[in-house]
């Protein structure tokens, strides 16, 4: 993917731009608001990682209010020390896609940024089934089979599911999904997710060789076939 | 009356003119942005002004009824003496005119009858006065008669023939009446004006009395003492009322400043720590590691222990700003069943992978359907979610975990979350809402101690409480919330009084605590804040 990261800290935008070519991705850099803007304006990104509070006069929001103004579409993510639920509502208000508060796990972004930028490729219309390897989902008649086998899935454990294959071969982390399993936006303070997950595992992985549910240290988890 | 005010007015313009007068330009700006002197001034103007007017309404009902009843005694004469002219003729008429100055006992008649060549025919004037010329006016005059002189009011009218007459009174009397009334009145103008002053000098200085001492209190809070208050006359009057609010807001100040304390103090003290064993496994790593993995492990254990400062540092700052009320924008109408299920489910599997059953109680529909409240979901979450956890943490396995719901007394929904665990002991059940409290207990669990002081952030929010008791075993938190339309700021004492459950109590404390309630005392509990993801 091609992403634009917009930040002036240095240390930090070094440590975003090295992880994020490590894992594979073309890094174009802007330490201040005004490059930002041009940068985001006159090329093509696959997604935007940007900082809300930048120097030379144009902060992340006002960035973010003139592309979104001109039509620019380009997913963004928003990076901020401000925590608070009012700031983190102005952002999604200003055309953000979502949110990360300083300071934050690189897995946690990473796995963000990844999910924007796919879902800024394929928005290709509702799909009815969803499948990775010989896992198959069909979202009409909600049933999930393995193998040609039908698996009983209650109905949270599918939404589950539902959610790591719409983002198969990607890390989700456990606040990606409290949030969009779930819905809660808070930090439950325990491995409450990850039981979630394990109870899963026992449902889809356990009973066939070959996990398709892989646990991604540091990170989170991944769905993907062997 | 005319006259009378204008000496009054008179005595006004000289007054004022001559206080102001006295005065350098620059202090008269600043006497008239005065407030006290302003308030002080209407105060005086307005008493000085109603005391003339009801001066002036006495005077002239005084002295304009005796100059009517003269009018009117002349017109009565007039009417008398045509009568006999034409009952009788010119004889009668002036043998009229005897009788009259002879019965005259008063001795102010004044008549004088004249024949067309001038001559006097009957009176007591002795010559026609030169002012009287016409027939339709009322005149009047000095007179001289008897060798007395005097003032007099005549009317003249001519008789058939080129008769003339002149009827009237003397009002001597009455003019010396009239300067005595006059002048009584303009002394008591003069009293009324200097009591005005007076009046005006006390009510501002009483004024001043009350702006100074909130003046004097609140130059003192601003100069960093907290612990002065507007002192109270007692009576319960406006200005009592104004110092009471004033007051209110400086307790609430006090307590929030005392939080911000409390706080800085936890921070200090809980932050450090774990800071402190991350700086030491780098250094350590630096200095010793031999192998890679050696040194991976170390930075990452530094890094988990990072992750759990910025958990605790966001559990603070959303209490800060829970604390205020800045979350009050997000509220709406919330159904708790759903609420409550979708968060049972959550902790359901976590339930039991530990072993443990997590029951989930609601009332039969359709009181279930009541079970609604004015508040911010997502917050009410949370403090149920702290609640769970912490009883999923402190239970035994085994045991139950109960999470129920029910419409409680005046107006409120009981969130209560009930464990069957270790249960906290008595001593440590005030203060285990407190930020950073953990309980001897709950020492080698992990958590960072703000876990119910999320709850009872939450709880205020809402204008609620939480309380703690003893379940024996184990404990029972308790959220009780009003359904509330439409919370306002600064009310949270105030309903935390009225609520019919809960004790009076004179210092609610810093805001992190609940006013202890009785039932309270008896249990005590430790909170968690997990260590985050």
């Amino acid at each position: 993917m091609r992403i634009l990261l917009v930040e002036d800290d240095s240390t930090v935008r070094g440590f975003i731009a090295k992880g994020l070519r490590e894992a594979g991705h073309v890094v174009e850099q802007a330490d201040n608001g005004k490059d930002g803007l041009f940068l985001a304006v006159s090329e093509s990104f696959d997604a935007i990682i940007l900082d809300r509070m930048l120097p030379g006069g144009i902060d992340g929001l006002r960035l973010l209010e003139t592309m979104r103004g001109q039509n620019n579409a380009t997913p963004v993510l928003l990076l901020s020390a401000l925590a608070q639920v009012d700031e983190r509502v102005a952002g999604l208000k200003a055309g953000g896609d979502d949110y990360l508060t300083k300071p934050f796990a690189f897995s946690e972004l990473l796995a963000r940024v990844e999910v924007l930028g796919r879902r800024g490729r394929n928005e290709s219309g509702p799909r009815t089934k969803l499948s990775v390897g010989d896992l198959e989902m069909d979202l009409l008649s909600r049933t999930v089979r393995r193998a040609g086998q039908k698996i009983d899935l209650q109905p949270r454990e599918f939404r589950l599911l539902e959610y790591l294959l719409r983002h198969a071969g990607q890390v989700v982390t456990r606040t990606m999904l409290l949030e969009g399993v779930w819905d809660y936006h808070f930090d439950p303070q325990t491995n409450v997710i990850d039981v979630h997950v394990s109870r899963l595992r026992q449902k889809i992985d356990k009973p066939f060789p070959g996990a398709l549910i892989h646990t991604i240290r540091n990170a989170g988890y991944m769905l993907r076939p062997d | 009356m005319r006259s009378l005010f204008r000496r009054v007015s008179g005595v006004i313009s000289r007054a004022v003119p001559g206080g102001a007068g006295r005065t350098p330009p620059a202090a008269r700006t600043r006497l008239i942005r005065s407030a006290s002197l302003r308030l002080a001034l209407v105060y005086g103007v307005l008493f000085v002004l109603s005391a003339v007017v009801f001066i002036g309404f006495i005077w002239w009902a005084t002295i304009g009824l005796l100059e009517r009843q003269v009018e009117a005694a002349i017109n009565a004469d007039e009417r008398a003496l045509s009568e006999r002219w034409l009952d009788g003729g010119l004889p009668a008429l002036a043998d009229t005119i005897q009788d009259r100055l002879e019965q005259n006992v008063d001795d102010d008649a004044i008549y004088l009858m004249l024949d067309p060549g001038g001559t006097r025919i009957a009176g007591n004037l002795g010559s026609w006065p030169r002012e009287v010329t016409r027939t339709d006016t009322w005149y009047q005059l000095p007179i001289s008669r008897a060798g007395m002189r005097g003032t007099a009011e005549v009317h003249a009218f001519a008789l058939p023939g080129g008769f003339r007459l002149l009827v009237g009174r003397d009002v001597r009397d009455r003019a010396i009446l009239r300067r005595l009334l006059t002048d009584t009145l303009l002394w008591a103008v003069l009293m009324v004006a200097v009591l005005g002053i007076s009046g005006a000098l006390v009510v501002r200085g009483l004024f001043r009395r009350m702006v100074r001492n909130v003046a004097l209190t609140t130059g003192a809070i601003a100069r960093g003492d907290l612990a002065q208050r507007v002192p109270l006359s007692g009576s319960g009057d406006e200005f009592d009322r104004v110092a009471e609010t004033i007051n209110h807001m400086l307790d609430r100040i006090a307590r929030l400043m005392d939080g911000v304390r409390q706080v800085s103090n936890a921070i200090a003290h809980d932050l450090r720590t774990p800071i402190t064993r991350a700086r030491a496994r780098l250094e350590d790593a630096a200095a010793t590691a031999r192998t890679t993995e050696e040194m991976r492990g170390a930075v990452e254990r530094a890094v988990a222990d990072l992750d759990g400062v910025t958990a605790v540092f966001e559990a603070l700052l959303r209490i800060a700003e829970i604390e205020a009320g800045a979350r009050r924008s997000a509220f709406t109408m919330v159904s708790l069943p759903p609420l409550l299920a979708g968060l049972a489910e959550l902790y359901e599997a976590l339930a039991e992978d530990k072993e443990l059953e997590l029951e989930l109680e609601l009332p039969e529909p359709p009181a279930g359907g009541s079970l609604a409240l004015q508040g911010d979901p997502q917050m009410i979450q949370q403090a149920v979610a702290n609640l769970l956890d912490n009883a999923l943490k402190f239970s035994h396995p085994g045991g139950v975990v109960t999470l129920r719901a029910e419409a409680g007394d005046a107006d409120t929904v009981r969130l209560s979350v009930r464990d069957r665990g270790i249960g906290m002991a008595a001593h440590d059940l005030a203060r285990a809402s407190e930020r950073f409290f953990r309980a001897e207990s709950a020492r080698n669990t992990p958590g960072s101690g703000l876990g119910l002081a999320l709850v009872q952030a939450v709880a205020q929010l809402h204008n609620g409480r939480l309380e703690l008791r003893d379940a024996d075993p184990g404990l029972l938190a308790v959220l009780v919330l009003p359904r509330g339309t439409a919370p306002r700021e600064g009310d949270r004492e105030g309903n935390i009084e009225r609520s019919p459950s809960a004790p009076t109590h004179p210092d609610p404390g810093p805001p992190q605590l609940n006013p202890p309630s009785s039932a309270t005392h008896e249990l005590e509990r430790q909170d968690v804040l997990g260590q985050g993801s």
